[in-house]
C-alpha cells in the first residue's frame, strides 16, 4: 500500500464514512466546487454531489447551527471551519446549544467540526490558531488532535462514528508533511485512547498535534547526546483524556514533561499536570514541567513567531533539566 | 415611541380568509388552547407565589393569539421551535399542561428530568412518532440556524414538511438570526420565520432595538417573502401562517412574518415595568387584549353561547387543577440523576472523590420510561 499524506487521510476518511453511511454529507464554505482552502474535501463533490458537498454563505454561526438541527433529525454532517480561528464566531453554537443538547433535552448531535489549525506555516494571528482548551472546557465535546497520518484517518471516522460532537483538530503544519500507511480495511481509531509514540525509562513527554514531531526529535537527540531514554506519547484525543495511559508513564518514569503548542494559560498541561498531582503525586520524582508557546497573538514574521512558539531545543533543554532534578 | 400596532394596510392586504373559513368547532379549539394558555399561567404565577416554581416565571399575557393562531396553521408532521412566549403554540403541537407545570416545578420524571426550566423542553424526530417542537435554549435568534437545519433535513429526504421558528423583536439584532435566515433562504428550505414584535426585549424599546421602520422590511434584505399582521386577532395571525406554511411547503422558501403584539406583563414576573409609560399596559389590556377580542367574534358573529365558552372554561380549570395535582405528587430528581447522559459514551460522569460512596454504575438510561405524559405508541396522552 503506497504512502498517503495526512491531508489525504483525513479526505479517505470522509471520503469512506460517506460512502458508508447516506447520512453523512459536509457542509462549509467554498468545499464544493473548489474543494476547500486546503483542498481537504478536494474531489467529493463531484463523486457525491452538491446535496452531500455544501457550499454554504460565511457563516460559522449557521453552519454549525444547522448542522446540530441535521443532526437532531439524524444526519452526520461535517462542517469545515475554513481555518479553525473561526471557530471562535461558532462558540455560542457550540458551548450552549451543542454541547448541552443531549443533557438538557436528549437530543442526539452527532456530528463533526473540523478544520486546519496551529501555527509554525506563517499565518499570522488569525490563521495560526490553537483554540482547543476552551472547548475542551466544556461539558459535551469531545476534542481530538492527530498527529499521524494514520490518527487522521482512523480518528475521522471514529469521529463520525460518535453519537456525539467532536471536534477535529487537523494540523496545518502536518498536512503534507507527514505521511503514512493507511491499515487495510476498516480504520477506526478510537476516541479517548492515547498512543505511546517511543518507548523510554528515564522521562515521559506527553504531547499531541505537531508538537509530538518535536518531541521525537528531541527524544532522538537526547538518546544520542545524552543517553537518555524518553518515553513519548501522544494524546490523540484531549477530550476525553487517557486518564489510564498518563498515569501509566508517570509511574513508569517518574519525570513528566508535557509539550504543547497551545498558549500556557489556561492550556491542558496545566489539567494534566493538575491530574498528576492528584493521583501519581508518590510516583514523581521532579516537578511536572511544561514547554508551551507563550501567552502571545501569535505573530507573522518568522522571527518572531518561532520565539512564541515551542521548538525542538526548548523541549531538550527542558528535558535535560528535568533529567537532571 | 409607542409600540406600533400593525399598519391597516399591510392587515387589509392579506386576501384571503382562511380563518373565516374555519369549521366552528375548530374556532372553538382556538378558543380553546387561547384560555388553556392564559389560565395555565395563571395557575403558574399561583404556584410561582408559593415557591413552588423554583426559578423565574415568563407570561405571555397579551400574546396567546399570536402564539396559538400561528401554531394552529401546522400539520402535526410539521415542527416548531417556540420561544419563551409561545407556550401556547406548544400546547397546540401537543405539550401538555403537566408536562409544563412539571418543568417549572423542577420534577424529576417532567420532560428533561429536572434539568432545564420552563418551556425548554420538545419532542422531534421522525413524523407520526413525535410531536414536532424543539426547545429553545436562551441565547436568542439560535433556533434559527438550528430550525434550518431540520427544515434541511425535510429538503433532503423530499418529506412533505415544513418548519416554523419563532424569534422576538430582540432576536433579530443577533448575528444567529442574520446567519440563520439568510443561509435558509439562500438553501431554499421550507422555513417559516415568526418574527413577534411585542414592543420590548425585556427593558429595551424596539426603537432601541432597530432603526428599520418595520422588521417585515428586512425580509427584502434576504430575498424572502414577508408578511406582518395583527398579532393580537387570531383569525389574522392563522390566515398569515397558513398562507406563508402553504408557500413554504410548495417549495417557495423561507417566509418572514412579523407580528405585532404587546407583551404586558415584564420579561419576566421579577420584572417592575418601570421602563413602561404610563398607561400603556393599560390601554392594550383594555383595547386589546386578544382573547377579549376573540370572544367578541365568536359571540357576535359565530353566534356562540356564552354558555358554551362558560363550558370551555370549565374544562380547563379542570385539567388544570388535575395537572397540577399530578404535578405536585411528582418526585423531586435523585441527585445522582446530574452525571447520567452529559455523552452518549460514557453513559454517566463519575462522582468527584469528597463524594465518594455514591455509585452511578446502575444509573445507565437516559429518558425514563414515564417521561413525560405523551404516549408515542397511542398518539395521545398517557
Amino acid at each position: 500500500m503506497a504512502e498517503i499524506t495526512y491531508l489525504e487521510a483525513i479526505r479517505e476518511g470522509l471520503d469512506e464514512e460517506m460512502a458508508r453511511d447516506p447520512n453523512v454529507f459536509l457542509l462549509g464554505e467554498d468545499i464544493g466546487a473548489y474543494g476547500g482552502a486546503f483542498k481537504v474535501t478536494d474531489g467529493l463533490m463531484a463523486k457525491y454531489g452538491e446535496a452531500r458537498v455544501i457550499d454554504s454563505p460565511i457563516s460559522e454561526i449557521a453552519i454549525v447551527g444547522a448542522a446540530a438541527g441535521a443532526a437532531h433529525m439524524g444526519m452526520r454532517p461535517v462542517v469545515e471551519m475554513q481555518f479553525i480561528d473561526f471557530i471562535a464566531n461558532a462558540y455560542d453554537m457550540l458551548t450552549n446549544y451543542v454541547a448541552t443538547a443531549r443533557y438538557r433535552a436528549f437530543l442526539p448531535t452527532p456530528m463533526v467540526v473540523r478544520g486546519p489549525s496551529g501555527g509554525y506555516v506563517r499565518g499570522g494571528p488569525f490563521h495560526s490558531q490553537n483554540p482547543e482548551a476552551g472547548f475542551i472546557h466544556t461539558p459535551g465535546l469531545k476534542v481530538v488532535y492527530p498527529a499521524t497520518a494514520e490518527d487522521a484517518k482512523g480518528l475521522m471516522k471514529a469521529a463520525i462514528r460518535d453519537d456525539d460532537c467532536v471536534l477535529f483538530f487537523e494540523h496545518k503544519y502536518l498536512y503534507r508533511r507527514v505521511k503514512g500507511v493507511m491499515p487495510a480495511g476498516d480504520h477506526v481509531v478510537p476516541i479517548g485512547k492515547a498512543r505511546l509514540a517511543r518507548e523510554g525509562r528515564h522521562l515521559s513527554i506527553i504531547t499531541y498535534a505537531a508538537a509530538l514531531h518535536k518531541s521525537l526529535e528531541a527524544a532522538e537527540r537526547l538518546a544520542k547526546d545524552d543517553g537518555l531514554e524518553v518515553e513519548v506519547l501522544d494524546l490523540r484525543s484531549l477530550a476525553p483524556l487517557d486518564d489510564e495511559a498518563i498515569f501509566h508513564t508517570v509511574r513508569k518514569t517518574n519525570r513528566v514533561l508535557i509539550v504543547h503548542e497551545d498558549t500556557r494559560t489556561g492550556g491542558i498541561a496545566g489539567e494534566i499536570t493538575a491530574r498528576i498531582n492528584e493521583s501519581c503525586f508518590a510516583y514523581l520524582d521532579a516537578p511536572v514541567l511544561r514547554v508551551t508557546a507563550h501567552d502571545i497573538p501569535l505573530p507573522y514574521a518568522p522571527a518572531l513567531e518561532d520565539f512564541v512558539l515551542p521548538q525542538t531545543d526548548d523541549i531538550v533543554l527542558a528535558a535535560r533539566r528535568l533529567a537532571a532534578w | 415611541m409607542p409600540p406600533k400596532t400593525a399598519r391597516p394596510a399591510a392587515a387589509a392586504g392579506s386576501a384571503q380568509h382562511l380563518g373565516d373559513a374555519l369549521p366552528i368547532e375548530r374556532k372553538l379549539e382556538l378558543y380553546y388552547w387561547m384560555r388553556l394558555t392564559r389560565s395555565l399561567e395563571e395557575r403558574l404565577v399561583a404556584l410561582y407565589r408559593q415557591t413552588k416554581v423554583v426559578g423565574g416565571l415568563f407570561r405571555s399575557l397579551g400574546q396567546e393569539a399570536d402564539a396559538v393562531g400561528s401554531c394552529f396553521a401546522l400539520e402535526s408532521r410539521d415542527v416548531m421551535s417556540p420561544l419563551i412566549r409561545n407556550m401556547g403554540a406548544m400546547l397546540v403541537k401537543g405539550a401538555t399542561p403537566v408536562e409544563i407545570l412539571k418543568q417549572y416545578m423542577a420534577k424529576g420524571d417532567s420532560p428533561t428530568r429536572g434539568r432545564e426550566l420552563n418551556i425548554h423542553f420538545g419532542d422531534i424526530g421522525e413524523a407520526g412518532k413525535t410531536r414536532g417542537f424543539l426547545g429553545q435554549i436562551s441565547p436568542l435568534g439560535d433556533m434559527v440556524p438550528v430550525m434550518a437545519g431540520v427544515t434541511m433535513t425535510f429538503k433532503m429526504r423530499g418529506e412533505d414538511r415544513v418548519g416554523l421558528v419563532y424569534v422576538g423583536d430582540g432576536a433579530t439584532s443577533t448575528g444567529a438570526f442574520h446567519e440563520g435566515i439568510n443561509f435558509a433562504a439562500v438553501q431554499r428550505l421550507p422555513l417559516v420565520v415568526v418574527i413577534e414584535n411585542n414592543g420590548y426585549a425585556y427593558s429595551t424599546p424596539t426603537s432601541k432595538q432597530t432603526a428599520a421602520e418595520q422588521f417585515v422590511d428586512k425580509a427584502i434584505g434576504y430575498g424572502v417573502r414577508g408578511e406582518q399582521c395583527d398579532g393580537n386577532d387570531v383569525l389574522a395571525v392563522y390566515d398569515c401562517t397558513k398562507r406563508a406554511v402553504d408557500r413554504a411547503r410548495a417549495g417557495e422558501g423561507v417566509q418572514l412574518l412579523e407580528f405585532m403584539t404587546y407583551r404586558r406583563k415584564g420579561h419576566a414576573e421579577h420584572d417592575n415595568q418601570s421602563y413602561v409609560p404610563e398607561g400603556e399596559i393599560e390601554r392594550w389590556a383594555a383595547e386589546n387584549d386578544p382573547l377579549d377580542r376573540y370572544v367578541r367574534v365568536l359571540r357576535e358573529r359565530e353566534r356562540v353561547s356564552k354558555a358554551t365558552l362558560d363550558e370551555i372554561d370549565a374544562r380547563i380549570l379542570s385539567e388544570i387543577d388535575a395537572a397540577t395535582d399530578l404535578a405536585e405528587a411528582s418526585p423531586f430528581p435523585q441527585p445522582l440523576d446530574a452525571l447520567i447522559g452529559v455523552y452518549a459514551d460514557p453513559p454517566a460522569e463519575q462522582p468527584l472523590w469528597y463524594r465518594e460512596g455514591a455509585d452511578v454504575s446502575s444509573l445507565g438510561k437516559e429518558r425514563a420510561d414515564g417521561w413525560g405524559t405523551y404516549d408515542a405508541s397511542k398518539g395521545g396522552p398517557r
